[in-house]
């Protein structure tokens, strides 16, 4: 029987999200607002709420100085390139792991879990002479392999939670019918994990591209992705607040599209396995 | 149709075009004279035919960034802008091209370099780096309210009398803050200032054998002044407050007085940022007599790292953006005033300069009172005047600028503060090897 929930508590808890929902995007709400103010309306010591004099001049000035769309493109590449790049080394780990376990399997999972544990500046030195040796440096399909390396961990663990919730019957069955193992994954295993992968694979994207310490580290120019973009707009002697919201907005506006529409696919994928 | 000859064909032609086009990658902050120089750069390239490449970092990022990469011979960058705080450092460890082409290149003229910017960025004689601008730190105070007080600001002011003008000026009603000055933890923030300030209360850093000298009497007044100044007549939270920050607070009417870097004198008298313009004035960083200023010395300059596989392009690159036909090219298009300061004789010498920067002959009197050689009133074992040019200090002045602006929050005592960082440097500078 379903349990009946008085109206005020529905009410208190609608307003209660309502105010975590508008504290948690006022950041953005203030990047978007100060994006389209004059600098000196920036910096007001009483702060505007809303733009006085609107002006478009500081995304013009952005793009006057560095190519958006450069960063951009590099951007799409490297977190696209690096998630699918991802899951094809995932899938296949996920599905031995779930499937054909040994009894070092969860160590395994936990050693991987590990490395992202370990904070990135205290592997930057063999990193960077990695890329120097490798002429790596400054490019994006070496930025796009560092992003596959740093984020499999959570691409195979999230794969493997979700494998794990598929009857290994099906997969069984599949094979009694003669599919081969390639089959059986391509075929069978991830028709089944699509919402799985299709959620595994935004949260990647995003972790890609608002990755900011490699991505600033390891280029120079050429490869630059929107976090170095945005980098460039932060200044210690000089007031360029507007400019560097409107850099801001303009870096975070893809993802912040992709995440609007995807939302469904991205809770599921984040709340699977919390309540079985 | 055959794929092949066109594919040989496009290949061929991009690997022409990659071997035509000379590019040199530079990295640089993002301060209002680089964006100027880098929209001006068109003409380098006109003029050489060499393509740039820039990289405009936040400091601390372009910091990290260049550090690593010079450390590991990555050479990813032919051209550097760094600080007199790395330059020496860096010289010593091997790691940075000497510019020798330019020192003995007589239409760049190096003698007319201003010598303690000069001095700032050679080792051994040898320049390492040449300065794109100069600073020091000055005064810049409101005529009005200092009048409005009833007092005038000496060209030459000592800590007694800005603490006297500082809170006679307060005006808490009106929210008047008789003096701004930094209070963000950081070597290169608050540290700078204090540590340029306790030079002329004749503290220092270290003595002669590296022993931290923070139980000294000299630096319990260096703090107890700057607390008590802050307490009476600052602003609130001030232990957020940096540059940026107080920058709009000066501009907006909210300080009598800030003591802080010469470059912010062309901000707060453009009217067009500034509610104030008309009525700042500059005088000296005070001192107590003892014949050190409480003002430091900094540039931001040019450097080739050992890395770099253009050298030549890069030396050809720097050599365009600090000789005096460039601040030939930015007064033509942008006004003298707005040329970069602090790093030719001959640009003080310019009357046309002298009357488009009132704050001109301040500023380069500010950068003379400054040796970065002889920074303290007692001898001690580096240079710097408002650092100390070993490796260590980045850490372990941000460390002892938290401490500092902790006391400035009134989460410690003065007491408390200078003990730690005593302890604190002790331990840092014995494990460094410094301290046997």
């Amino acid at each position: 029987m379903a349990r009946t929930v008085p109206a005020s508590t529905r009410i208190g808890f609608t307003l209660l999200a309502w105010v975590i929902a508008l504290l948690l995007f006022s950041p953005i709400l203030w990047v978007l607002l100060t994006a389209f103010k004059t600098e000196a309306e920036a910096i007001a010591a009483s702060p505007t709420f809303l733009p006085q004099n609107f002006t478009l001049e500081n995304f013009a000035a952005v793009q006057d100085r560095s190519d958006y769309f450069k960063h951009a493109f590099n951007s799409i590449v490297v977190s696209l390139g690096s998630t699918l790049l991802g899951l094809a080394i995932g899938i296949p780990a996920a599905w031995a792991m779930a499937f054909a376990p040994t009894k070092r399997t969860k160590d395994v999972l936990m050693w991987m879990l590990s490395t992202k544990m370990m904070p990135a500046v205290g592997v930057l030195i063999p990193i960077y002479l990695i890329f120097r040796d490798l002429r790596l440096l400054d490019t994006v399909h070496g930025l796009t392999l560092i992003m596959t390396l740093i984020n499999l961990p959570i691409i195979i663990w999230m794969l493997y939670t979700y494998f794990k919730e598929i009857p290994v019957d099906i997969l069984e069955a599949a094979r009694m019918d003669g599919a081969e193992l390639w089959n059986e994954i391509v075929h069978v295993l991830v028709p089944m994990a699509v919402p799985g992968i299709a959620s595994t694979l935004l949260l990647n994207v995003i972790l890609a591209w608002n990755e900011a310490f490699w991505t600033i580290t390891l280029t120079s120019g050429r490869a630059g992705t929107l976090t170095a973009f945005i980098s460039s707009f932060s200044s210690p002697q000089g007031l360029f607040l507007a400019k560097l919201s409107a850099a801001s907005l303009l870096a975070i506006a893809p993802i912040l599209l992709m995440g609007w529409f995807s939302q469904k696919q991205l809770v599921r994928g984040l709340t699977f396995g919390a309540v079985k | 149709m055959k794929l092949t000859p066109i594919l040989v064909g496009a290949f061929t032609l991009a690997l022409a075009a990659t071997a035509s086009a000379q590019t040199i990658t530079i990295a640089t902050v993002n301060n209002g004279d680089m964006i100027r120089m880098q929209g001006l750069s068109d003409a380098f390239t006109a003029e050489t035919g060499i393509e740039l490449n820039w990289v405009v970092l936040e400091e601390n990022t372009l910091r990290q960034n260049v550090t690593t990469d010079i450390a590991t011979n990555g050479g990813q960058y032919d051209v550097m802008t760094i600080g007199t705080y790395e330059v020496p450092i860096w010289a010593r460890q091997d790691w940075l091209v000497p510019l020798d082409a330019l020192s003995s290149d007589a239409d760049y003229d190096v003698d007319d370099l201003l010598p303690p910017i000069r001095d700032g960025l050679s080792v051994d004689g040898k320049l390492y780096a040449a300065p794109f601008y100069g600073e020091s730190s000055f005064i810049m105070y409101r005529k009005d309210l200092m009048e409005k007080a009833g007092l005038t600001m000496p060209e030459a002011p000592t800590w007694e009398f800005i603490g006297e003008a500082a809170r006679a000026m307060t005006d808490r009603a009106n929210d008047i803050n008789g003096i701004c000055l930094r209070g963000k933890a950081g070597w290169g923030e608050n540290m700078a200032f204090l540590t340029a300030m306790s030079n002329s209360f004749g503290a220092r850093w270290f003595d002669e054998n590296w022993q931290p000298q923070f139980n000294t009497p000299q630096w319990k007044s260096t703090l107890d002044t700057y607390l008590g100044l802050m307490a009476d007549a600052g602003p609130a939270g001030a232990s957020s407050n940096g540059f940026n920050e107080n920058l709009t607070l000066f501009q907006q009417g909210k300080c009598g007085m800030w003591i802080d870097a010469t470059v912010a004198a062309s901000f707060v008298t453009n009217p067009a940022d500034s509610t104030v313009a008309d009525q700042v004035g500059f005088a000296l960083a005070p001192d107590n007599g003892l014949g050190k200023r409480g003002n430091w010395l900094w540039a931001w300059s040019l450097a080739i790292p050992k890395g770099s596989q253009q050298q030549d392009a890069a030396a050809s690159f720097i050599k365009w953006a600090t000789d005096k036909a460039y601040l030939d090219m930015v007064a033509a298009q942008d006004g003298w005033a707005n040329v970069p300061p602090g790093t030719r004789i001959s640009l003080y010498e310019n009357p046309e300069y002298q009357a488009a920067a009132p704050f001109a002959e301040m500023t380069m009197g500010s950068i003379y009172a400054a040796d970065p050689t002889h920074p303290t009133v007692d001898p001690v074992p580096y240079v710097g005047v408002q650092f100390v040019a070993i490796p260590e200090f980045a850490g372990i002045g941000t460390n002892v600028g938290q401490l500092f602006s902790a006391a400035l929050a009134g989460q410690m005592s003065a007491d408390d503060a200078l003990a730690q960082a005593q302890e604190a440097t002790l331990r840092d500078m014995t494990r460094a090897g410094y301290i046997k």
